[in-house]
């Protein structure tokens, strides 16, 4: 910790995670998780579901305080109020009903968390169309949030979430409730935003395939612990077996990766004849 | 045309003094619970609504029977309702129903009970009436300051809180994220609920201001996609209902041959009921207003 060419790297980081542990009612969600995201870099949150994806991210964005560990954004400490982490949530349900443009759940990204009535201005309206140009939104604008397709959803919501012109963005599972080729577009938009406008995304699947090709970084958590890195680093029979705590293989498949129980494992028997825990 | 107007609008209408001040408290009321409707409606609370009005019930009646006002015990018992709604998990999307159906199911013990004494030890027979249907035509004119006094504060806590109320409906995740206090706006929200339940339990009764509650906003977000003109959408039919309803009330006295005036409450929610499904014509005749999305294209080539 008070390594000087540790300290450096981390005012350096869009994002550093040291050492957090979280535990709740009890049961072990977090254990002693670190990594490092560099400015602008792709991120992929990867693990099966129940790994602690979610309530990392609730870390980081000060909605969860950890039993132990520090987070550091931008290379300040974090905390709540801060609009320079930006948030696309979970099952983020729309309802069709709500009277609701997308520009203005756009602009709500704003300043939706100030007291008191919205002052319209030429400025807020440019801001909120050009956001919405940047994500592809702008023709379904002026349309229902609720009635937006999942994919138009999304980058309603990835554009209420960059708008305040945030330094990390953080999406949770995303992809989850979206067809391949709406999961697609929104992958290769999040990969022009990151270049585009410099900020970094950490985003968390179960599933990695769809982001192999954009990612810079894999963040993998299985069990509550977490190994960073390069896909190439990460995704290997030897660090995901430390990881479960069991013997697993890394299969490639025509460039897809699929992360197998191994034979004989205690996994075997957890898994109950499910034996591939992640496939594309 | 004079005598269309008379037809319309029976002889002594504008000129009776009931009528006036039923009119201008009933606007008023009007507009409060169609405000705290439209926000109750978008965030999928009209069931914690209805309970609030039960709960006023209770307190309306509770409050006649040891001769304070109704409206005393309809704020008081709605406002301590709301608080407990809060505190027994009315925020959580699971504990909502429970929450609300507890609640509802006290409220509506003790209104059986204090009514059942309201009639019987202290002989009030228009107790019922009075606070289950409401006494528009026999509200005086002293209550204005009051009401008025409560209507403001409810549209100002309404107004104070409209962005952050707004991003916590959307999702209470990026609200709270973005550090809005997400359980202080919703018990401001649903105080705000209370006052507007406890002001139209007093023009149409506890039972019935559902009705003024969920009709006009229902109506209003059939019809617009802004929120603000949603807004105003709905304090528009809540206050034309209400005025339509006293109208027709007053109008009913001439109908039969006995003289009996018809229940103001009824033509109210009668005129809320039309409206409501007048708008439904209208959205079905208007296409979709989303139009498909193909943007990948730009993506697709950048990545």
């Amino acid at each position: 910790m008070t390594d000087p060419a540790r300290t450096r790297a981390r005012a350096a980081a869009a994002l550093d995670v040291a050492g957090v542990s979280v535990a709740l009612s009890g049961r072990q969600i977090l254990d002693d998780v670190s990594f490092t995201i560099g400015p602008g870099q792709f991120t992929g949150l990867i693990g099966p579901n129940g790994a602690g994806k979610t309530t990392l991210l609730r870390v980081i964005l000060g909605l969860q305080r950890p039993a132990a560990g520090t987070v550091t954004v931008d290379g300040q400490p974090r905390s709540r109020r801060d609009p320079s982490v930006g948030y696309v949530p979970q099952k983020v349900l729309l309802d069709p009903d709500m009277p609701m443009r997308a520009r203005d759940l756009v602009a709500l990204g704003i300043d939706g968390h100030r007291f008191g009535v919205a002052v319209r201005s030429r400025a807020r309206r440019q801001a909120v169309a050009e956001m919405l140009d940047a994500v592809g939104a702008s023709r379904f604008a002026d349309a229902r949030a609720g009635l937006l397709s999942g994919g138009e959803q999304q980058r309603v919501l990835i554009a209420q979430a960059l708008i305040s012109r945030p330094r990390l963005l953080l999406l949770d599972e995303p992809l989850a409730n979206l067809d391949i080729r709406s999961g697609q577009e929104i992958v290769s938009l999040l990969a022009r935003i990151t270049r585009e406008q410099q900020v970094a995304v950490l985003l968390s699947a179960h599933e990695m395939n769809p982001l192999l090709p954009v990612m810079d970084r894999v963040v993998y958590l299985a069990a509550g612990r977490a190994a960073s890195g390069s896909a190439d680093e990460v995704i290997t029979g030897e660090v995901l077996s430390r990881l479960y705590g069991y013997h697993v293989d890394v299969l490639h498949v025509h460039g897809r990766i699929l992360v197998v129980a191994g034979p004989g494992s205690t996994g075997d028997r957890a898994l109950a004849g499910r034996d591939v825990l992640e496939a594309g | 045309m004079h005598q269309l107007l008379t037809w319309i609008v029976e002889p002594g209408f504008l000129a009776s003094a009931p009528v006036r001040t039923a009119a201008l408290i009933g606007g008023i009321v009007a507009v409060v619970s169609a405000i705290a409707g439209v926000f109750t409606v978008m965030r999928g609370q009209s069931f914690a609504g209805h309970a609030l009005g039960d709960v006023a019930a209770a307190g309306g009646s509770g409050a006649l029977l040891i001769g304070l006002t109704p409206l005393t015990g309809f704020l008081g018992l709605g406002i301590i309702g709301a608080g407990t709604m809060d505190l027994i998990g009315v925020q959580r999307v699971r504990g909502r129903d429970l929450a609300t159906g507890i609640v509802l199911g006290a409220a509506i013990g003790l209104t059986a009970l204090f009514l059942y004494l309201d009639t019987t030890a202290s002989a009030t027979t228009g107790a019922t009436q009075q606070v289950l249907f409401g006494s528009i035509f026999t509200t005086t004119s002293t209550t204005i300051p009051v009401i008025t006094a409560f209507s403001l504060l409810a549209t100002g806590v309404i107004a104070v809180i409209w962005r952050p109320l707004l991003l916590a409906t959307v999702s209470p995740d990026i609200a709270a994220a973005r550090g809005v206090p997400v359980r202080l706006v919703g018990v401001a929200y649903l105080v705000t609920l209370a006052i507007a339940v406890a002001l139209s339990s007093l023009t149409i009764g506890a039972i019935l201001s559902t009705a003024l509650l969920i009709g006009p906003a229902a109506t209003a977000l059939r019809l617009t996609r802004r929120t603000g003109t949603a807004l105003l959408a709905a304090c528009v039919t809540g206050v034309a209902a209400t005025w339509a309803g006293i109208l027709l009330a007053y109008d009913s006295y001439y109908w039969g041959a006995a003289r009996e005036g018809l229940p103001v409450s009824f033509f109210i929610v009668a005129v809320i009921f039309t409206a409501y499904l007048l708008a439904g014509c209208r959205k079905a005749a208007r296409p979709r207003d989303a139009a498909p999305a193909d943007d990948a294209a730009r993506d697709q080539a950048a990545a």
